[in-house]
């Protein structure tokens, strides 16, 4: 019966069946749970309010539930903590209770005592603040000035409405001190390299420092009319002062210029939480980030991830083809040519972080210092090339990505019909010829292909970037308004590196957590992005040769 | 080879061509297009071809015929060169086009494939339209003018019988074409750039009986205007479409004759052997 029932091939199909159920559900599973752990931290959550009493006295807590779990109660005896209970196990929370600046530390392990008596009330306010964290308590008042502020309008509406100008305030001074006074040090930057050549080429002509002496006036003096500007744009930002009261009682002072964004999360309904979730995603996605990478945004991050990637497809495809044909097509089958196809796919697996080291070697150190002695030795003993940047990390990943590309053009190559490439030939067509009008663009899928499958190899790696130009905080994009516009020689951020920064180098290791998750979702959202926009162009060009397939 | 040794070969090719076809003085009086002398071909090691001497008429259609692994497909691909892609092939003899050498050094080989065009025996056409298709050679020439290639693109397609079926769907794909259509389809490519010989090997072995008369019909209209040369598994068909036949065992031609006197009366025992089914 058994042996009936194994001949029938049914078995075989059940193992088939379960073995790709299982993929399915480990890949929707890992997705699933960076998704709900990382997209559910910008859920405006309850705050709540609890009085513990101990023999010091009563205490009064505030904060939001972060995470509950079960501890063994003989454990945390053993660490020191004075519980009675006759219980083995008991429940403890993580409570995010903020205000850092008064308390010390963002989150607090509690035990709560069995009958105490949580509240939720709708007076209490989160302020998100652009340093120390977010703020937890009661609002007592706005002051001007330090007087308080006379107005027949309710509390919050004023604070609403005087946070909106103050973030505006904020845009301000942030466009003038990245975009305005940004570019000018630039330019005043590239005077002082100008000069610093003219120099070097001994050039003894007074007329051309002249004219690099007034460009720079020029330049100061619109240096420190944009000074001025913002001298005044941050005297009026510390006009406005909030008053509060923290959960220990002490009142503390917030200025407004300081507030991001505020909230009374128990007073709200289910819209305008909405509306706070979306606007907190909004800010992690298109934001830069701030307080060391555990608040505020990731976009340098996405920007640098992206165009890394594109620039290395850029420079790999093109390289990878003209192997792959060379190998297939018009090098003599052989010793060396068997002895290169197995090099290349030997070279797929070798370890990222082996390339990160050559690409420091090689290409930072030899040949971007060479550049460096050649083009730009006014800048000298400050690198511009010889230094890890956009370029290098591009360069790397295209090297570890290479062979990738080369194996799946000339799978596409060798699967085109000898006689197709006969029947041109005997047309009079040259090999070349054959080559352009005829193969070239049947194997263009599969080019795409490899391209494909570099992308979704690129754009994971991380340890090799590392050591070629990833760093936690880059100070500008690499592509910017100023000329050249893309600056291959620059730093950039990576949401790899950022994941393995706000998750381990984190002063805030638990407040970084769902930043963590959150980044890696985005992450995996960026790859697929990459994969699909690569596919959608190679299934565009496949129509054209559709049945290639059949 | 010095001067008196090519003399002397040619002059025994024409002994050993006199030879074979000492009861025939039709092909003697034919003009000449493809001329073998002693030609042998080599696989590495093995040879394939053995000192085959014979010397194809003009505008006439020659049927190679013998079992399968005789050397006829062989000896049809030197004509053109299509051998020269095969790695560690090596031939020794010469073929004359006229009074060309086509294996003498500096020989243009794309120029020659251009006078002597192929066809092959499974369809090949490219994934192409199929104008594009047919204006293929006329591409790679440079022909710009685009009326001068729709003309051609006609004329072609009319030469190849196939004008009538395919002229309202000329920019379709020629995959969609059925494997007779294709066929014609890639004998109109060849006969676009007009060669001066049309080589076809096993032309209908993939084709069904009645694309099989098509393509029979249109090689019969083309020896007008081309010389032929077709290598065939089937003996009726070789009876059917060719003036003169010849006949390939192990690599060895042991007879070229008209057709009628292969078929009635050959010289040849083991002629006679294959063509009354003997062996083969």
């Amino acid at each position: 019966m058994i042996k009936k029932w194994f001949k029938s091939g049914d078995p075989f199909i059940w193992l088939n069946a379960s073995a790709v159920s299982i993929s399915i559900i480990v890949v929707v599973g890992l997705l699933m749970v960076i998704a709900v752990k990382g997209l559910s931290h910008f859920w405006p959550a309850q705050i709540i309010q609890a009085e513990l009493v101990n023999e010091t006295g009563r205490t009064t807590l505030v904060g939001e539930i972060v995470d509950t779990s079960e501890v063994p109660v003989q454990r945390l005896i053993d660490s020191g903590i004075d519980i009675k209970t006759d219980k083995e196990v008991i429940e403890r929370s993580l409570i995010k209770v903020g205000n850092r600046d008064v308390l010390g530390s963002d989150f607090r392990w509690v035990i709560f005592p069995e009958n105490t008596s949580i509240i939720y009330p709708e007076e209490l306010t989160v302020i998100e603040r652009r340093e120390w964290g977010n703020f937890y308590g009661y609002l007592l008042g706005i002051s001007k000035n330090g007087q308080p502020l006379k107005t027949n309008k309710p509390l919050w509406q004023q604070l609403e409405q005087l946070i909106d100008e103050a973030n505006q305030l904020h845009d301000k001074i942030r466009d003038i001190e990245k975009h305005e006074i940004g570019g000018i040090n630039y330019e005043l930057e590239q005077l002082r390299l100008k000069k610093r050549r003219l120099e070097l080429d001994g050039v003894t002509d007074k007329s051309a420092y002249k004219l690099i002496e007034s460009e720079k006036r020029a330049l100061n003096d619109l240096y420190n009319q944009q000074k001025n500007a913002l001298v005044k744009l941050y005297a009026e930002a510390t006009t406005y002062t909030v008053s509060a009261k923290i959960m220990s009682g002490q009142t503390v002072t917030i200025p407004l210029a300081k507030i991001v964004r505020a909230y009374q999360p128990n007073r709200l309904n289910v819209f305008q939480k909405i509306s706070i979730y979306f606007s907190r995603l909004a800010e992690f996605v298109f934001d830069e980030p701030r307080e060391a990478n555990t608040e505020g945004g990731i976009f340098p991050a996405i920007f640098g991830t992206v165009l890394m990637v594109i620039l290395m497809a850029i420079l790999v495809t093109p390289c990878g083809v003209i192997t792959a044909i060379y190998l297939r097509e018009y090098a003599k089958q052989g010793f060396v040519t068997r002895l290169i196809r197995i090099a290349v796919n030997n070279l797929a697996g070798v370890p990222s972080i082996v390339y990160g080291i050559f690409g420091l070697g090689f290409f930072i150190y030899f040949i971007g210092s060479e550049i460096d002695q050649i083009f730009y030795p006014e800048a000298l003993p400050a690198p511009t090339f010889g230094t890890p940047g956009l370029l290098w990390s591009s360069l790397t990943l295209a090297i570890l990505t290479v062979p990738v590309v080369i194996v799946a053009t000339e799978e596409g190559l060798s699967r085109i019909p000898k006689a197709l490439r006969e029947g041109s030939l005997a047309l009079g067509a040259t090999k070349a010829e054959t080559l352009w009008r005829i193969i070239i663009p049947m194997a263009t899928p599969a080019m795409m292909t490899g391209m494909i499958l570099a992308i979704a190899r690129a754009a994971g790696e991380v340890a090799p970037l590392m050591l070629v130009g990833v760093v936690k905080l880059a100070p500008s994009l690499p592509l910017d308004g100023s000329l050249p516009f893309l600056h291959l020689e620059r730093k950039f951020m990576h949401l790899g590196f950022h994941i393995y920064d706000v998750g381990f180098q984190s002063p805030n290791v638990e407040a970084a957590r769902p930043l963590v998750y959150a980044t890696s979702f985005l992450l995996v959202l960026v790859i697929v992005i990459l994969n699909l926009s690569a596919i959608w162009i190679r299934n565009h060009l496949r129509e054209k040769y559709r049945h290639l397939d059949s | 080879m010095s001067d008196t040794n090519y003399t002397q070969s040619i002059i025994t090719a024409k002994k050993d061509i006199e030879s074979v076809n000492d009861n025939s003085d039709k092909l003697a009086q034919e003009k000449p297009c493809l001329t073998v002398n002693d030609l042998s071909l080599y696989y590495d090691q093995k040879q394939a071809l053995y000192d085959i001497n014979l010397s194809i008429p003009e505008k006439r259609v020659s049927a190679f015929i013998g079992p399968s692994g005789c050397g006829k497909s062989t000896l049809l691909r030197c004509f053109n060169r299509m051998n020269d892609l095969v790695d560690n092939c090596r031939i020794e003899g010469n073929i004359h086009l006229h009074d060309e050498d086509i294996y003498a050094r500096g020989v243009n080989v794309a120029d020659l494939r251009q006078k002597i065009g192929m066809v092959f025996q499974k369809p090949n056409p490219f994934p192409k339209s199929i104008y594009e298709n047919v204006a293929y050679g006329l591409r790679l020439q440079g022909e710009k003018n685009r009326r001068r290639t729709d003309e051609i693109v006609e004329k072609s397609l009319k030469g190849a019988a196939l004008w009538d079926e395919v002229k309202d769907r000329l920019h379709d794909s020629a995959l969609g074409l059925s494997g007779g259509q294709q066929q014609r389809l890639v004998i109109a490519r060849a006969i676009a750039i007009e060669p001066e010989v049309l080589l076809l090997d096993e032309p209908a072995s993939a084709l069904d009986p009645i694309s099989t008369l098509k393509i029979e019909e249109l090689i019969h209209e083309l020896k007008e205007n081309y010389t032929i040369v077709i290598v065939t598994h089937n003996m009726q068909q070789a009876a059917r479409v060719s003036d003169y036949t010849a006949f390939l065992y192990m690599g060895k031609l042991i007879e070229f004759d008209d057709t009628n006197n292969i078929f009635t009366n050959p010289s040849m025992k083991q002629t006679e052997d294959y063509i009354t089914g003997r062996y083969g």
